[in-house]
């Protein structure tokens, strides 16, 4: 999959290679065995009773989710710094940025839902306004506009640096909104949801964990290698549209 | 090298307010806007008086953000035609004087857009003035915070054919915190809470600063390439 000799023909490029094809299958069998362990082998929990099954997949997607965004804002920020100086202008940056963006969207939206009905298992309502739930929020919607950015339509490269401008705002506001809703919350009313929160997780109920973030790591993966390419491919088509429409304007010259 | 800076931010705000004395679309445009988001928020809390003194605050700050959201789209929309935008990179004015003018203009109009709100606040939601001094300074520190804010999203935004549905979706988010201590502030400033003001406007205070500091950083290399 190297550069110049398959940008002619991209048509027989694929985003799977026979590693992820492996990577993906591990993840499926992964995530069977979670299930497996997660709806049955586990116990139900002293106090929460059978939503603790639903952390299995609330904890180890937000683990995920904060991962990828921390991916992203390095990736952000090479593509700043050292972009220039490569010879794919900083692509390869930009494009890990977007995948892992892409990825941490999607697991954030899942922690999201997956707490809500936790929520509304052990506390009766789906939303909280507490401050973790709030600021959880508050950056699931600064990285929608984050994606927005990088589907823009503008040319690539200039929406490539804004991309990465505000992935790195994004995250400079991470401990803004975290602090001042942090702030906002004890000030204003004591959370009364702490006590069950931090319960703590010990024996099959941790293997399982610890198993569940290993499965979803490994999805997470698969994700955004298929993620990388694909916009790499789209990137070959955009250039080979370009060349296309150059060559048939010039074709229209000659015959006139 | 610092009164160079702020002598061409002077320059770059007064172009833009001069505009905008010209065309006064925050005057006609915007300031009634601002108002009818106040108007319609009675609408929906049923008029219920005690509600809406309690929400005043929240609601003051809710029209700032969704009509200034106007005022910083109105600001880098006048760049767009004729070349402007290359005209201003041309200037040989820093993108730092640039950054500081711009948000500079964008707080003159949000100030004059605040006070018609606070205003209506005051007439149509019944509000008391319990400490002028706080309501001052957390007026005039968020305002900076949300126009130092709004001038880096709105060069982030320029120029791009979708900029009208982006623009508010990257700021409102970003803006959020100064909602959240400008609201808490003012609920002192009003005499609805009688918990401390100041705090709130310390943090304004940090949240301003920071974007301060990235605006001058980014707002280079955000103006090269759009």
């Amino acid at each position: 999959m190297s550069g110049a000799t398959d940008r002619g023909d991209s048509r027989h490029l694929m985003t799977s290679s026979v590693a992820t094809r492996i990577l993906g299958w591990v993840g499926l069998a992964a995530m069977a065995v979670m299930a497996l362990l997660g709806l049955v082998v586990s116990p139900r929990d002293r106090i929460q009773g059978e939503a603790v099954r639903l952390l299995y997949i609330h904890v180890p997607t937000i683990w995920v989710a904060y991962g990828s965004f921390v991916l992203t804002a390095v990736a952000s920020a090479l593509y700043l710094w050292r972009g220039s100086s490569r010879e794919d202008r900083g692509r390869h940056y930009d494009r890990i940025a977007g995948a892992a963006g892409e990825v941490a969207v999607l697991f954030l939206a899942l922690t999201l839902v997956t707490g809500m009905l936790w929520g509304r298992i052990t506390w009766g309502v789906f939303w909280q306004w507490d401050a973790r739930l709030t600021t959880t929020a508050l950056m699931f919607v600064s990285y929608l506009g984050y994606l927005a950015i990088r589907n823009m339509p503008a040319d690539i490269e200039a929406r490539s640096k804004r991309a990465a401008i505000a992935a790195l705002l994004a995250a400079v506001n991470i401990p803004i909104v975290h602090f001042s809703v942090e702030w906002w919350r004890t000030l204003h009313q004591k959370a009364s949801i702490r006590s069950d929160r931090n319960s703590e997780i010990t024996g099959d109920m941790f293997a399982t964990l610890m198993f569940s973030l290993l499965a979803f790591t490994l999805v997470a993966a698969w994700l955004m290698i298929h993620r990388y390419r694909l916009v790499r491919l789209e990137e070959i088509r955009e250039e080979e549209g370009l060349a296309l429409a150059v060559s048939a304007r010039r074709a229209e010259g000659v015959n006139a | 090298m610092m009164t160079e800076l702020f002598v061409d931010a002077a320059r770059v705000a007064r172009k833009d307010l001069l505009i905008e004395w010209r065309t006064r679309v925050t005057i006609n445009q915007v300031i009634p806007l601002g108002l009818l988001i106040e108007v319609v928020f009675a609408f929906a809390f049923d008029a219920n008086r005690s509600l809406l003194e309690q929400g005043a605050p929240g609601l003051f700050w809710v029209g700032v953000l969704f009509a200034g959201t106007l005022v910083v789209q109105r600001s880098f929309t006048v760049e767009g035609p004729d070349g402007i935008t290359d005209a201003l990179r041309l200037s040989g004015f820093r993108p730092g004087a640039m950054f500081l003018g711009k948000a500079a203009a964008i707080f003159v109009e949000l100030v004059v857009l605040e006070v018609a709100l606070l205003v209506g606040v005051v007439v149509l939601f019944d509000v008391g003035l319990s400490d002028p001094l706080l309501l001052v300074a957390t007026t005039v520190i968020g305002t900076a915070g949300f126009a130092l804010t709004g001038a880096i999203y709105g060069a982030l935004s320029l120029g791009v054919r979708v900029r009208e549905t982006l623009l508010p979706l990257l700021l409102i988010p970003v803006v959020a915190p100064i909602l959240l201590g400008g609201s808490r502030a003012l609920e002192a400033a009003f005499g609805i809470s009688t918990q401390p003001g100041w705090n709130w406007v310390g943090l304004l205070t940090v949240i301003t600063g920071v974007y301060a500091a990235i605006g001058l950083v980014a707002f280079g290399p955000l103006m090269e390439e759009s």
